[in-house]
């Protein structure tokens, strides 16, 4: 009797220890059963704020986030370690997190923006958005569509990537307007942890091997010419968000240590040419974005009344 | 069996999931370090859950007591977490280990 | 050296009898722990091969939502693998040495993965027959006798049936879509349930080591058992949802209280296990290439590591 009580116990207490950890996580499958992203936030737009601005803001850092979270789901299944398969679908799953909202944000600060459906379709603003828009209407910079590389160009774009979204996050946290803040203050937990995982690996993968060196150098050849475009900011970002040339500086200091710890060099590279001035921000992308959208839109384009 | 020399070592993973809890055992996991091992087990056993505390141990470094009394197959018996062959180091050059 | 293997044998015995665990350090007959190593290893490849066919629609997911639930579940199943990688590191095999068994083709893994998903109806089906066939085989494993197993197993059931409700769900929100929509979800159902049902394994008459496996609480029903206990179960799911399955001998019996169902094609079942399955060399090419590219990471990792204790002792 007691050897059953015994074991008995010890399966709650083994229960218990998965009891906390099995609620509350948008991380697992079935948290992320959200219905209305916006649900019980307030959405009015703060005076004095622009509405169209504020859309178009929102089109940038949701795109940017949608974008790069489909180049890191492309790497499940494929990762180095199980480990990391894991903890790369972690980093995917909350960029898309943070796209849902945005881009609801987006649509609800200005309707004229959302494709437009047939009559009576279900498809909500933010899908419409994500999956009905053509890829000249796409606002992120090309850093985040290009294709992928090896495990080196993923550390390297996700440390580029994450510390410079980190750094506006961290100021848009006092945002005017309540979603965006919202948005941003749960953001900046979760990019904090990017930069902290491409960090680590960066300088790991410095000091580890002559190939991981060698595959590193190549990837930081690859990635920095991306880089000016994403302190070049439009008047968008100056007025109703933050321009990320106040960021610069930050980021550098950043980027600056973490090469540092690993005995790397920034490659002297110049920044890739704009075309007539124009960039991803102004819906300027390289071939692969409107390839990625092709696969990305297939499904919920063959169903514009589809209910998924 | 061959040993692949690019595995990474095991550690053995315990968390507590709330505060007033013990630290229980929960799996174990690969990870190049125990700096490393740490992340891994955050976001493979917590899904990166807060207010959870995490330990993790190399299994080689713990001592395990033996469940019976007679442990005739490895002497000194009160050693290894596990008493199968992997975790006792086995030169790479012998083969079909 | 030799040990008088009697009494060891004995108490193992015992524990077994009681309906008690074994546990890493106890003495086991090798046969026991081959046999497990062998089941683990299948279970563990089985989930780690299961990323790919529903991974193969996650980039093409309709819906930022759907998006993020197939992400979350294709993650949890590396999860799942990783989980019961760790039970065969405690009978002395390493991930890395099953990993390579599993590429060379040594070791099998579930055939339904060697199946391809051609829409993204089949997310649900996965979702809700193959999950659904898993938990059924699974759920009785959380009492098997090998401890480690089991407490694998107790997590992964957890996260087995919202992945089964999450497939359920997806598909009976498609059935409220369009009638495109509603064609998609039933052809998909009539391209999964007969691998669904080969997923129990063969008819218990072809099944050589079921006996032993049930008589070492390893395996605790029958292929024939589980397989009708899934049928009893998925016939009213299927009839709420709205959608028929491919079986015109299909019918409740009142006399045995279950359903009569017809014979899966256990021709193409064997072919699939086999290795000539339409996706069968594709899916471990795949798992090859990711393991072969991943290996330079993984040594620049240990290089590194080691290099930082040498500087520590230093
Ligand atoms: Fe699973
Ligand atoms: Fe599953």
């Amino acid at each position: 009797m007691n050897d059953i009580h015994i074991q008995q116990d010890a399966e709650d207490a083994h229960d218990n220890a998965y009891a906390g950890l099995l609620s509350n996580d948008a991380h697992w499958a079935f948290g992320t059963d959200f219905e209305d992203p916006l649900a019980g936030v307030d959405t009015t737009i703060p005076d004095g704020l622009d509405a169209a601005e504020l859309a178009q803001y929102c089109l940038m850092l949701g795109d940017d986030a949608l974008v790069y979270a489909h180049r890191l789901s492309e790497w499940t299944s494929r990762a180095p370690d199980l480990e990391e398969d894991i903890a790369i679908a972690n980093l995917a799953l909350d960029l898309v997190g943070q796209a849902r909202l945005l881009l609801a944000r987006a649509a609800a600060a200005d309707s004229s923006i959302v494709p437009v459906l047939p009559e009576g379709s279900p498809v909500p603003d933010e899908d419409r958005l994500a999956f009905f828009r053509e890829a000249g209407d796409f606002r992120n910079v090309r850093l985040a569509e290009t294709p992928n590389g090896d495990f080196a160009e993923l550390v390297t774009r996700l440390l580029v990537l994450s510390t410079w979204r980190l750094a506006i996050f961290e100021r848009l946290v006092g945002h005017p307007d309540a979603v965006v803040s919202a948005i941003a203050a749960k953001g900046v937990k979760e990019l904090a942890y990017h930069r902290d995982f491409a960090g680590r690996w960066f300088v790991t993968l410095a000091g580890g091997t002559s190939e991981s060196r060698r595959r590193l150098t190549d990837a930081m050849r690859a990635v920095w010419p991306l880089i000016p475009e994403l302190g070049e900011g439009t008047d968008t970002e100056r007025t109703v968000g933050v321009d990320p040339a106040a960021v610069a500086l930050e980021v550098g200091v950043v980027l600056d240590q973490v090469l540092a710890v690993g005995g790397m060099t920034a490659p002297d590279v110049p920044g890739l040419a704009r075309v007539r001035g124009r960039a991803g921000r102004q819906g300027m992308h390289s071939e692969a974005l409107s390839r990625m959208l092709a696969e990305m839109q297939v499904v919920a384009r063959a169903h514009p009344r589809g209910r998924w | 069996m061959t040993e692949n020399q690019a595995e990474w070592p095991l550690y053995e993973v315990f968390i507590r999931s709330k505060r007033g809890l013990n630290h229980v055992h929960v799996g174990s996991l690969h990870a190049p370090d125990a700096e490393l091992a740490l992340r891994h087990a955050r976001d493979v056993y917590t899904r990166r859950n807060e207010g959870v505390s995490i330990w993790v141990v190399p299994s080689a470094d713990i001592t395990a007591s033996s469940p019976q009394e007679k442990d005739p197959l490895f002497a000194p018996s009160g050693d290894k977490v596990y008493r199968h062959p992997t975790f006792y180091d086995i030169p790479s050059n012998v083969p079909h280990m | 050296m030799q040990v008088d293997e009697a009494p060891l044998e004995k108490a193992f015995d015992a524990t077994i009898g009681a309906g008690d665990r074994i546990e890493p350090r106890d003495w086991m007959p090798e046969k026991y722990r081959q046999t497990l190593i062998r089941q683990v290893a299948q279970h563990a490849h089985s989930e780690i091969i299961g990323m790919q066919p529903e991974g193969n629609w996650i980039t093409r997911a309709p819906s930022l939502r759907r998006k993020a639930v197939l992400l979350a579940k294709v993650q949890d199943e590396a999860g799942h693998g990783l989980y019961l990688y760790s039970a065969t590191e405690t009978l002395g095999v390493s991930r890395d040495e099953l990993t390579r068994r599993l590429i060379e083709g040594k070791q099998k893994y579930s055939s339904i993965f060697n199946y391809p998903t051609l829409t993204y109806a089949d997310v649900g089906s996965i979702g809700w027959l193959v999950d659904g066939a898993a938990i059924c085989n699974q759920v009785p494993l959380c009492r098997t006798s090998y401890g480690p197993y089991g407490r694998a197993m107790i997590r992964i059931c957890k996260e087995e049936s919202f992945h089964q409700r999450q497939g359920y769900e997806l598909l009976m929100t498609m059935m409220r879509g369009t009638d495109e929509q509603r064609a998609m979800v039933q052809e998909s159902v009539n391209r999964f349930w007969w691998p669904a049902l080969m997923m129990f394994g063969p008819p218990d008459g072809d099944s050589p080591n079921t006996a032993q496996s049930m008589e070492w609480g390893i395996k605790r029903h029958t292929n024939d058992e589980l397989r009708q206990r899934f049928v009893d179960m998925s016939v009213p799911q299927a009839e709420a949802l709205g959608v028929t399955f491919p079986d015109p001998e299909l019918q409740w019996n009142e006399e045995r209280g279950s359903y009569d169902f017809g014979e899966p094609d256990w021709d193409e079942f064997w072919q699939v296990v086999k290795g000539n399955g339409p996706c069968n060399t594709q899916r471990i090419a795949h798992r090859k290439a990711a393991y072969d590219d991943g290996a330079w990471v993984r040594e620049a990792a240990l290089a590194f590591a080691a290099k930082a204790r040498a500087d520590e002792n230093d």
